[in-house]
């Protein structure tokens, strides 16, 4: 297969970057996306040039390191799919494709298509967890824990921490990203007494950190790789407003 | 500071607070809608019933309640005007723009909300300077008095006001296009406040869908009803 | 000077060692322990555990990860399970029984105090994850729920879907996240450790490049501990994530850390098959498939040609046609037999011809009877989101169409020598996790990566180091020393090398070489012929590699192509090591099969039905130690100490799981 390639190119965080094109000729149609720029990179230093750079690690769609917004959409347009992923043999041959970092002000571009999301971890670290000391816990069955309300935790503690969310928000919003641990601690009785101060934290870390807030365009549920749902962001509108009652009546 | 102050400060300030603000804001707003309709679909009903309802309003109360209602509904509008533009300033800042953009599920009301809001705006700044305070035309002279059954002197005759205000190609073109925008920001708006206020979940999504877009749809058609009835159907020309 | 391997195994009865060690460990005062420093590197269920602990008892702790958050380090991609010896099933586990499961499937080549411990702990690893907020599988009773787990017949492993890791390894970065928030981690995220620094005989720190700036810079401490995973991808194409490296621990190597039993390397059985050279890695398919999916191939070459060919589709091919070859060779564990007689078995069926992928290395695992017996919808309820996941890298719908599996590398069991403290040879030098060599012997069974990693981590590892820890004096190591100026300079000529080298190769073509040659000739089957090329084709391409690699760009940000390089550069060392050391032992065991050493048909053992010809011989007369290797110099053999593994609690028998 072939195609081509429109890659933004940007030296480091001081620099400005452009759209570059490039062909990508030759590509097994059973090729994975990340494996076709592998290709591409092959080819570009073979010539003497500089391989786009580009975050990637398991290559199995869960580390959630990999990034790229593909023809305007993080991940591209398949669903529940990472990009590490997502496979060439749906492209059309002869497309062309678009291939931009994460953008987002709060994800600055290191180089190319490498972005920083370490504000993800400064949200986590204000409160994204369960404040147990190892050795301090008492037998893993003695808080019995309804099979949905498991269920339901795993399902909002599969996200990845991509940064896709963001990235496809309009306004750069981490809302879903937050919501989704919020859901994931403050449903479980392991997060509830720290429910309130979790929900407070994260969210004005959340602003610190620069993210713009949600409009309900529900961009996010719709790009997240694993599916996460927006209905976490209600339960911490929900959440925050009730943690802010309690703090004021305190 | 105490924790009280504390607590509504940090409210204020975060992007949550804010967002809860506006929903609660829009709420109110979304209530005053449906009331006004219903009192200006009095036009149907003839130049006596809505001369009578609007004499009604400016009366009650010793006329303390259309003034607690102007004021009430002025706080509630600016806060959420405020409140919106400060939102959209901060996301304007958080965002960067792709070379290659696409939408993947976004509606175009909710896209657009912050234009069709300043056009919203713009339309009740125009709307209360020509039907409230009535600058430009003469609907506060004595041609705009008349008489009221069961009612000694005269009164101000809306239903003239309205008629003649609606006869007017451009006036009318303006509402018609400012009302068609609240319509689009009506059913993003009312959705929206479920998911803002923590009411909605993946069961209730298609209800409170279906139900905003209902309701803007009344709200539009019940609006323009009015200018539509007038400016094509000649309706109270005599 | 002879290697010190004293394994500091306390006396005692098995099951009260590690009680007794607890005892009579050295304690450092609360308000003392914050004057300690201590280096972790890595992030991981090992590394992040050790880092959130050690800051939880009050050391001030420095966490360095490659990647961009620590929560991204591999553990995060362990799909099946944990196992602990909880017995919530009432089926007959204990401590005893995840003890001796975890000794006979590592072939009797581990150590018997350390892997009781391993036992012991593994209970309070699951009450830890738990109040961590890790959302389990449950039953609607409301408690956690168990499955059996690759190869042992109870019920003992805990689960979350099919991303167990994945929640383990975020309870474990939350806890971390809570400590660094706390002031007590200082995390150095998109960080690389280059170098160790040894003052004194003592590890004191680290030398590490900052991914971004490029800068090099050092870091002293008065203990490092390293949780810097497996060597998998020596091997280029394995389950490991593309960063997986070999550089810190072998860089430790370098600076005198014996290197233990590196040729056992894990072989996992369900692995998507490779289909072309263009490959970047290969996707598991968890292990739990082998639960309901029945493993086989045509009985005859010519029915196998045909599939590959395109010809015949597997529902072409008549129930009396099939091979279920695990079935057939092992009737009581079948299609869950451990995973290097799964992985061997499916090597001897392509070798014979029968293989059903296009390339000729894979096999059918197959759903048709399973969905036939419970349904699509409760076959879909249990592996939905592993047959998604085939579905889009293989393009085929595997509840229609058999999977096509073949075994990858997937775990490496050697790693660098520790003894019961957990401590390598190098004293301060503490090594835990997949990087050392501990627990395994020479096979790891599933689930019990992630019990490992974890027990080291949160229990064993925080409480042993204060041994050493109170012995030193705190501090009184610091950055200023001349072995860190040192040392910093090797590193950045070392860079500046490799970017000089200015050649026409890529790194990527340079890897993908070593990597065909050691998956052909130290992978599934091992000769001696075989490892002597390897070990004269492994210098060749390193010579090769420092004339002829070609690094664009500059030093002095971030680049890719790098970084890569300095790993490649050391997999290309460290090849040797694992080729030395899979030539030198010469027996069959768990993970490494040696083609000289299986039983014939006149064996006494296969004469009296105990085994087969053609299985994995132990030889424990000449080989039950552990091999620890001493680097003696780029390029000459390794010099071998060997530490004798005695058995007080287990009879050395035959690993039959006929």
């Amino acid at each position: 297969m072939n195609f081509t390639l429109k890659v933004w190119r940007q030296k480091d965080c001081n620099s400005d970057g452009h759209i570059e094109e490039y062909p990508a000729e030759n590509i097994p149609i059973e090729a994975s996306f990340l494996e076709m720029l592998d290709i591409v990179n092959e080819g570009i230093i073979d010539k003497g040039g500089e391989p786009i750079h580009f975050d990637h690690d398991c290559r199995e769609g869960i580390c959630g390191m990999c990034s790229l917004t593909i023809n305007g959409i993080p991940h591209a347009r398949e669903k529940g799919t990472t990009t590490c992923q997502l496979h060439m043999r749906h492209f059309e041959d002869g497309d062309t494709i678009w291939i931009e970092p994460f953008r987002a002000g709060a994800f600055p571009v290191i180089k190319d298509l490498v972005v920083d999301r370490s504000a993800f971890d400064s949200i986590i670290a204000a409160g994204g967890y369960v404040s147990v000391r190892t050795g301090a816990a008492p037998d893993a069955n003695s808080i019995p824990i309804t099979k949905e309300d498991a269920d339901h935790a795993f399902d909002s503690a599969t996200c990845i921490g991509c940064g896709a969310c963001v990235a496809s928000c309009k306004n750069s919003s981490a809302m879903l990203f937050v919501s989704a641990k919020i859901s994931h601690l403050n449903n479980l009785p392991q997060g509830f007494p720290e429910k309130d101060r979790r929900a407070l934290n994260m969210v004005q870390a959340m602003d610190e950190a620069g993210f713009g807030n949600c409009s309900n365009h529900y961009e996010c549920e719709a790009v997240c790789p694993k599916s996460i749902s927006a209905d976490n962001i209600a339960k911490l509108n929900r959440d925050y407003a009730v943690a802010t009652v309690r703090k004021a009546l305190a | 500071m105490n924790a009280l102050t504390r607590a509504v400060l940090s409210f204020w300030d975060s992007s949550i607070g804010k967002k809860i603000l506006v929903a609660v804001t829009g709420v109110a707003l979304l209530l005053f809608l449906p009331g006004h309709l219903i009192g200006n679909l009095l036009l149907f009903a003839g130049k006596d019933a809505i001369n009578e309802y609007a004499l009604w309003l400016h009366e009650l109360g010793h006329g303390g309640a259309v003034w607690l209602a102007r004021i009430g509904l002025l706080t509630v509008l600016v806060v959420h005007i405020l409140l919106t533009i400060q939102l959209t300033l901060r996301n304007r800042e958080a965002s960067q723009k792709y070379s290659h953009p696409a939408t993947t599920r976004a509606s175009r009301s909710s896209r657009m909300m912050i234009w069709s809001g300043l056009t919203i705006l713009a339309f009740i700044v125009y709307h209360i300077s020509h039907f409230t305070v009535r600058i430009g035309n003469d609907y506060n002279g004595s041609a705009y008095l008349t008489s009221l059954p069961g009612h000694d002197g005269n009164v101000h005759n809306v239903h003239q006001m309205m008629v003649d205000g609606f006869s007017h190609v451009g006036n009318t073109l303006f509402y018609i296009i400012a009302i068609t925008l609240l319509c689009s920001h009506l059913s993003h708006g009312f959705s929206s406040v479920f998911q803002t206020l923590g009411l909605r979940s993946r069961k209730s999504e298609i209800i409170i869908k279906q139900a905003g877009r209902a309701y803007a749809l009344l709200i539009w058609a019940g609006f323009l009803s009015m200018p539509v009835a007038i400016l094509f159907f000649g309706y109270g020309s005599i | 000077m002879p290697l010190n391997l004293q394994s500091a195994v306390p006396s005692g009865p098995i099951d009260q060692k590690w009680t007794k060690h607890k005892m009579e460990s050295r304690l450092i005062n609360p308000t003392n322990k914050r004057k300690y420093s201590v280096i972790v590197v890595g992030s991981g269920l090992a590394g992040g555990a050790a880092a959130a602990t050690l800051s939880e008892l009050g050391y001030a702790v420095k966490c360095f990860c490659y990647q961009d958050s620590p929560r991204r380090a591999h553990s995060i991609a362990a799909q099946g399970g944990i196992n602990a010896a909880k017995n919530y099933q009432n089926d007959g586990d204990s401590v005893s029984r995840l003890f001796y499961d975890t000794i006979k499937g590592g072939d009797f080549r581990s150590r018997e105090a350390n892997v009781h411990r391993l036992a012991e702990v593994s209970v309070g690893i699951i009450d830890q994850c738990v109040s961590q907020g890790v959302p389990f599988a449950r039953e609607y009773g409301g408690l956690l729920d168990n499955r059996s787990f690759g190869g042992t017949q109870v019920k003992r492993t805990f689960y979350a879907r099919g991303q167990t890791g994945q929640q383990l390894l975020l309870g474990c970065y939350q806890a971390l996240s809570k400590e660094i928030s706390n002031g007590g981690v200082q995390m150095f995220s998109r960080t690389e450790m280059l170098d160790l620094v040894v003052v004194d005989g003592h590890a004191k720190g680290i030398i590490v490049r900052d991914m971004v700036t490029g800068e090099v810079t050092p870091h002293a401490a008065d203990a490092v501990v390293l949780a810097t995973g497996g060597y998998g991808n020596v091997f280029y194409l394995s389950t490991n994530a593309k960063g997986c490296n070999v550089m810190a621990a072998y860089r430790a190597h370098k600076r005198g850390a014996a290197f233990a039993n590196p040729c056992y390397t894990q072989i996992h059985p369900t692995c998507i098959p490779v289909s072309g050279d263009y490959q970047s890695k290969l996707t598991l398919m968890s292990e739990s498939l082998r639960n309901d999916g029945r493993i086989w191939v045509p009985s005859g070459i010519d029915l196998a040609e045909k599939i590959r060919l395109g010809e015949m589709k597997a529902a072409d091919i008549s129930e009396e046609d099939r091979d279920y070859y695990l079935e057939r060779k092992y009737p009581s564990f079948g299609n869950l037999s451990p995973r290097d007689i799964a992985s061997r078995s499916a090597k001897e069926v392509c070798d014979e011809g029968r293989g059903i992928a296009p390339t000729g290395l894979g096999v059918f695992l197959d759903f048709r009877d399973a969905i036939k017996r419970d349904g699509l919808d409760s076959i879909s309820a249990r592996y939905g989101n592993l047959f998604e996941m085939y579905e889009k890298i293989k393009g085929e719908d595997p509840y229609s169409t058999p999977m096509q599996i073949f075994p990858a590398v997937h775990y490496t069991m050697g790693g660098l020598w520790v003894d019961y403290n957990l401590m390598s040879n190098l004293p301060g030098l503490h090594v835990a996790g997949e990087a050392n060599f501990s627990d395994h012997g020479a096979n790891r069974l599933g689930a019990s990566a992630l019990m490992q990693g974890l027990a080291d981590g949160y229990f064993v590892l925080p409480s042993t180091i204060a041994n050493y820890l109170a012995e030193q004096e705190p501090g009184s190591v610091t950055e200023s020393d001349p072995e860190f100026t040192r040392c910093l300079e090797e590193t950045n000529t070392r860079v500046s090398s490799l970017m000089s080298a200015n050649g026409k190769r890529s790194v990527d073509s340079f890897h993908r070489e070593l990597g065909l040659l050691i998956w052909d000739k130290c992978g599934m089957a091992r000769s001696r012929e075989g490892l002597q090329n390897a070990l004269k084709r492994i210098p060749e391409i390193r010579d090769e590699f420092w004339e002829n690699v070609r690094v664009p760009g500059s030093g002095a940000q971030l680049n890719q192509e790098l970084e890569k390089a300095g790993r490649v550069a050391d997999f290309l060392e460290f090849g040797e090591v694992l080729c030395h050391d899979a030539l030198d032992r010469e027996e069959s065991c768990g993970g490494h099969f040696r083609l000289e050493s299986q039983f014939e048909s006149d064996d006494p053992e296969v004469l009296d039905g105990r085994t087969q010809a053609g299985e994995a011989k132990r030889n424990d007369d000449d080989f039950c130690h552990v091999s620890a290797w001493e680097h003696t110099g780029v390029g000459t053999k390794p010099k071998l100490t060997r530490e004798p593994l005695e058995f007080e609690n287990v009879k050395l028998s035959i690993r039959s799981y006929k």
